[in-house]
């Protein structure tokens, strides 16, 4: 019922990384609302130097592996941030948005977070990177031409079949290889 | 208008998301997944070239499979492709495949590096962002190799946008921290430190991050940045909040870069500049101030940010440890914390406190709150912060409150999470032992451990409670009287490793109890041998050495045991050790007379002092870092109080005295022997080789300092074959133990000059290469080389040289120096080049030795006796007794002593002949105290060198330094 969004540093094999995700769900998900959102590494992230720090909104768990040289505050804050410039950049931010457009989430998250250190927490300078991208991006799909008009033709007879914020199973979304914060 | 047009995206991926997600198997979703790489892959293969749209999309649908967790082989050529494209949507989709899927086939890494190269030229910061962040989330070595060059180029360019500012930055810190040699320090390291002062605040976070990192490790080189934070911090605390405007998060003016500040500044000590010292001090109260007004807004967003900052300056304050008043008001601060209804403040205020209980102003403080933290374990209902409570009370304990905290955490075990129970048993156990005033008190305590949680209890605690109740006779009938009762043995369902305790008390120390008919011997042995047959074959064969003891202390029930030992179960068991038990147990018992009885079985001796195994345990179950710091501040106040029953002083490797070993030995004396009692300072003092006659020795002026004999090892050198051989050198080498400057190594070539400086646990050395002849040297290649085990306790860094050295210059190397424990050998300076046609090898052992890490202190001649009796274990202390190999004259030595490291502490020995010197050995795991006593004998021309440490290999490797010095 609950997805993660995990980042995880490690290039070890695709097993590791699928293991990592799940195990961390499994934790994260049977825990209490008013506990701490705080919690001690296992050595599967890393050693008892790591921690995890998640916040839970919904259905979604956010999910950060942070080592000591973070403050768990201001990890949570970031968490924070990073779903408000969501909601900014999808409007009313749903998991289908999160699953539909994986490379625009982690190009937003990007520019937040980079090789695993923090790089801007401002959500109106990521807003700002954000909209330039889009821009460029429209001016190319204007010279690409056909493909993107056939894509909002399909958009209105395909999408809406699925409801919004519908209970999507068991399938999670993970952006792995966002390396952690360091 | 959203910033995230929904339509815009590709089609097919949008269809090939919706089957996945409708597929109702797994089964179906890997058909639908293998037909789709199928059809992939057939595209790419294809004769047609795909245009770019084409391969987005389905590098985008192969990204998509990868996330669900499939293996992706292919499809790594045509992201390379998409990197070169000059469409933004192209280029980002191909970086993000590559991040995502890093590749460590070379050919591609080569195009990929080269895709980079081109993007960080191209000056469209968008693509040098997209280059930047690509090096950063790949981060490995190729890529350090290729760019950790260039990166520091584009942070510092005058032209460089904000944005590529920012990511260059951060991208730095992340090859930085994957392969820190492959980054040159250089004179952009000035020019990033003024980043701090830089308009853009993103900018100045990415920077504080860098710097935080890199003056971790070359505090030197980035020391300016301390005023430059300090003064930053100072304007944003002080700022309103809406002068940082988009920065200011939920009226908390940048509280990323704030805490990003605080953290850099904890890399550093106190300022030493009063000024900035000061404005520091107003800044860490207006944060403490500002914690004390209401807030701004309910949401919970604000309150978070806000106390984000009050933790790091906490955390800062701790660090620095050095104003009482800002140390008393933060644990006061903490301490409200302790009852704040959100959990995660709670448990971060938990874990700070934790670390100022080991301050000294603060300690006290930290006690108050014990019976909020005690509470905290009996209701918090999430492990991570009962975890935390448990740390706390363990951090916070003292004589004054061990009983009862040792009674908090037995009654918390009892209900405790499965998995913290051994490590609170660990606690327990070295709390009763260290806190101890009473050892019945002790006793009870472990025997309720076992009782509780029987199944966490090591072999350690057991073996530890062992010792005490065999080196402590007070405690031996009470021990023994304790073990019988009911709670303990008596009890039905009594754990295995209570058996295993009674079995030896009582075997050891049953008679003191057999007066009392309740606890007759033949009552002892039933009760054991009730439990006998539930016991696993280890346990048994301790009982059956009981049994044997018994034999001995009650011959009144030989023959009841004789007969248990005869029946079939023990004769014929199938265990070979039993079966030998048995029969070897049972001949003893019938033909040796009593006296030979009495002999073999006698009381076993005390146990040689040393560190409690348990704590070494804890240490290994922690890391060394966080208890050993506690145990030294512990040490010092509780080192008066608890007698010859508390070791845990220094660090040698315990050899687990498992009581049927030494049983077992059937010889006919007692296996073990304690060690002669160590001598006590007082015989030390008046001991005859103190030679009162105080002559004064011949002067030899100069013996020290002329050492720089230039062919000392010239014909060894030039030699064609690169052989390997170290330049032993060990005079040259040996002089430099008690100084920093001088000539190191010299031939006819080449000249080694070093110039070094410690403080704490960190040094730099220069060293100066002088090519003494008139010829280039080329590919001149210095190294510095630690063995295995030395690097893991010397952390060494040094900067590559130019490899061409002009006839007649002299370069020069610096090479930066980190303790990080206490280590043996020296280094070696491994040195390289051509020289005319010939190759030149040569390497010597660079003086880099413990006692650089000295730092000297004073004290009286009390304190130092009082300490010197403290150390007084066999293993702390190393004697040497040698001849003089220098004229002995009285003044050169007290300069070799401080030159040493120590400081000369006159007016101490009794004896004004002597010598008498003390400091600690500052490394960054640990400190070490260290007493040294040199005793000259001008009659015999020799001299008696003794070295106390709280560390035996310390004791060790000091006295073999300085015993060449004289």
């Amino acid at each position: 019922k609950c997805n993660t969004n995990t980042q995880s540093e490690w290039k070890k094999s695709e097993d590791t990384q699928q293991q990592i995700i799940r195990e961390t769900f499994h934790l994260v998900s049977k825990r209490d609302e008013n506990v701490c959102n705080f919690l001690e590494g296992g050595l599967l992230i890393g050693g008892s130097d790591n921690k995890l720090i998640y916040r839970h909104y919904a259905t979604l768990y956010f999910v950060f592996c942070v080592d000591s040289s973070e403050s768990e505050l201001g990890i949570l804050d970031l968490i924070q941030v990073f779903v408000e410039t969501l909601d900014k950049c999808f409007e009313n931010v749903c998991e289908l948005d999160l699953i539909f457009h994986v490379d625009k989430v982690h190009n937003i998250l990007a520019e937040m977070v980079m090789g695993g250190m923090v790089l801007e927490t401002n959500m109106n300078e990521i807003v700002t990177q954000i909209d330039a991208q889009n821009k460029l991006e429209k001016s190319e799909a204007g010279l690409a031409g056909a493909p993107a008009r056939a894509v909002s033709a399909v958009k209105n007879m395909n999408l809406p079949e699925i409801p919004r914020n519908i209970n999507i199973g068991d399938i999670s979304i993970k952006v792995p290889n966002l390396p952690t914060f360091k | 208008m959203p910033a995230v047009s929904k339509g815009d995206g590709m089609r097919g991926l949008a269809v090939f998301i919706s089957d996945i997600r409708n597929c109702k198997s797994k089964e179906a979703e890997i058909k639908r997944i293998n037909k789709e790489l199928a059809n992939i892959r057939s595209k790419f293969k294809g004769d047609k070239a795909l245009d770019g749209y084409s391969k987005k999309k389905y590098v985008c649908k192969l990204l998509f499979i990868f996330l669900l967790g499939h293996d992706i082989d292919f499809g790594h050529m045509e992201a390379v492709n998409l990197l070169s494209s000059n469409r933004y949507t192209e280029k980002q989709i191909g970086y993000l495949f590559i991040s995502v899927l890093v590749n460590s086939n070379s050919e591609l890494i080569r195009l990929i590096n080269n895709a980079i190269k081109n993007d960080l030229a191209s000056r469209n910061p968008t693509f040098m962002g997209l280059a930047l962040h690509c090096i950063a989330n790949v981060g490995s070595r190729e890529m350090a190799e290729a760019f950790a060059g260039e990166i520091p180029k584009i942070l510092v360019a005058g032209d460089t946008m904000d944005s590529v500012k920012q990511s260059a930055a951060l991208c730095l810190l992340r090859l930085y921290r994957t392969s820190p040699d492959l980054v040159p320090m250089g004179d952009w390291t000035s020019r990033v430190v003024h980043l701090l002062n830089d308009q853009h605040l993103g900018v100045v976070t990415a920077a504080t991050s860098l710097i935080t990192t890199l003056a971790q490790k070359n505090p030197e080189e980035f020391k300016t940045s301390v005023s430059l934070a300090v003064s930053r911090l100072s304007r944003i605390v002080t700022s309103a909040s809406t002068d940082l405007q988009d920065y200011t998060y939920y009226f908390v003016p940048a509280p990323w870069l704030s805490v990003k500040l605080l953290r850099l500044l904890q890399c550093y000590p106190p300022p030493e500049d009063p000024a900035v010292r000061g404005r520091l001090t107003e800044c860490l109260e207006t944060i403490l101030n500002k914690a004390q007004e209401p807030p701004k807004s309910k949401k919970v967003q604000h309150s978070n940010a806000k106390n984000a900052v009050l933790f790091e300056a906490i955390s800062l304050i701790i660090h620095h440890d050095s104003e009482p008043n800002l140390l008393v008001r933060a644990c006061n601060q903490l301490g409200q914390f302790l009852q704040h209804r959100e959990t995660n403040l709670r448990y971060l205020a938990l874990e700070s406190m934790c670390t100022l209980a080991s301050s000294e102003f603060s300690h006290e403080a930290v006690k108050t709150h014990i019976e909020t933290v005690i509470n905290a374990l009996k209701t918090e209902r999430d492990v991570s912060v009962r975890q935390r409570a448990v740390d706390l009370l363990y951090a916070m304990c003292d004589r004054s409150n061990a009983q009862q905290i040792v009674a908090e955490m037995l009654n918390y075990l009892e209900t405790a999470d499965y998995s913290i129970r051994e490590e609170i048993v660990l606690k327990v156990a070295i709390l009763a032992e260290k806190y101890a005033v009473d050892y019945t008190w002790y006793v009870d305590t472990i025997l309720n451990l076992i009782r509780i949680a029987g199944d966490y209890v090591s072999e350690e605690v057991w073996y530890r409670v062992i010792q005490i109740v065999i080196n402590r006779d007070d405690v031996q009938g009470y021990a023994a009287k304790t073990v019988f009762e009911v709670r303990a043995l008596q009890a039905p369902a009594c754990h295995e490793n209570l058996v295993k305790v009674g079995g030896y008390i009582l075997g050891e120390f049953g008679n003191l109890i057999a007066g009392d008919p309740r606890s007759s011997p033949l009552i002892q042995f039933n009760l054991l041998h009730s439990k006998f047959h539930l016991c696993s074959v280890p346990t048994r064969a301790l009982l059956l050495s009981t049994y044997i003891k018994f034999v001995n202390l009650f011959p009144e029930i030989k023959t009841t045991i004789q007969d248990v030992l005869r029946s079939d179960s023990q004769l014929k068991n199938a265990d070979v050790e039993l079966q030998q038990r048995a029969v070897e147990y049972l001949r003893l018992s019938t033909i040796a007379s009593t006296d030979i009885l009495a002999t073999v079985l006698e009381e076993m001796p005390p146990f040689p002092e040393r560190e409690s195994s348990i704590l070494a345990k804890l240490k290994k179950k922690k890391g060394p870092g966080t208890v050993t710091d506690l145990e030294e501040i512990k040490k010092e106040r509780s080192s008066d109080m608890n007698g010859s029953a508390e070791p845990a002083l220094n660090a040698t490797v315990v050899t687990t005295p498992s009581p049927t070993e030494d049983l077992l030995g059937l010889g006919p004396a007692p296996v073990t022997n304690s060690p002669p009692p160590p001598p006590t300072s007082d015989i030390l003092l008046v001991d005859v080789f103190a030679n009162p006659a105080a002559a004064v020795a011949p002067l030899a002026p100069g013996s020290d300092d002329n050492f720089a004999s230039p062919d000392l090892a010239s014909s060894e050198v030039v030699s064609e074959e690169p052989a390997d051989t170290v330049h032993d050198a060990d005079e040259l080498f040996h002089k430099f133990v008690c100084k920093n400057n001088g000539v190191l190594f010299e031939n006819q070539l080449l000249q080694i000059g070093l110039k070094s400086e410690f403080r704490q646990n960190l040094g730099r050395m220069f060293i100066f290469y002088g090519n003494k002849t008139s010829t280039q040297f080329l590919n001149f290649t210095p190294t510095v080389i630690c063995s295995d085990d030395l690097q893991s306790s010397l952390n060494l860094q040094t900067k590559p040289v130019d490899p061409t050295v002009d006839g007649g210059a002299q370069v020069q190397q610096v090479v930066n120096i980190e303790c990080v424990s206490d280590f043996m050998e020296a280094p070696i300076l491994n040195i390289q080049f051509r020289y005319g046609g010939t190759f030149q090898n040569l390497s010597v052992k660079l003086p880099i030795t413990l006692n650089k890490f000295f730092q000297p202190t004073e004290m009286s001649s009390q304190d130092f006796f009082q300490r010197w009796k403290q150390l007084s274990n066999p293993k702390q202390e190393v004697q040497n007794i040698f001849k003089a190999k220098h004229p002995m004259d009285a003044e050169i030595t007290k300069a070799k002593i401080i030159g040493f490291g120590s400081a000369l502490l006159e007016e101490v020995d009794p004896n004004p002949a002597n010598f008498v010197g003390a400091g600690i050995i500052h490394t960054k795991t640990t400190q070490i105290g260290c007493l040294l006593r040199l005793e000259p004998n001008l009659q015999a021309q020799m001299y008696r060198l003794t070295l106390r440490t709280s560390k035996e290999a310390v004791s060790q490797r000091l006295c073999e330094l300085l015993s060449e010095q004289f």
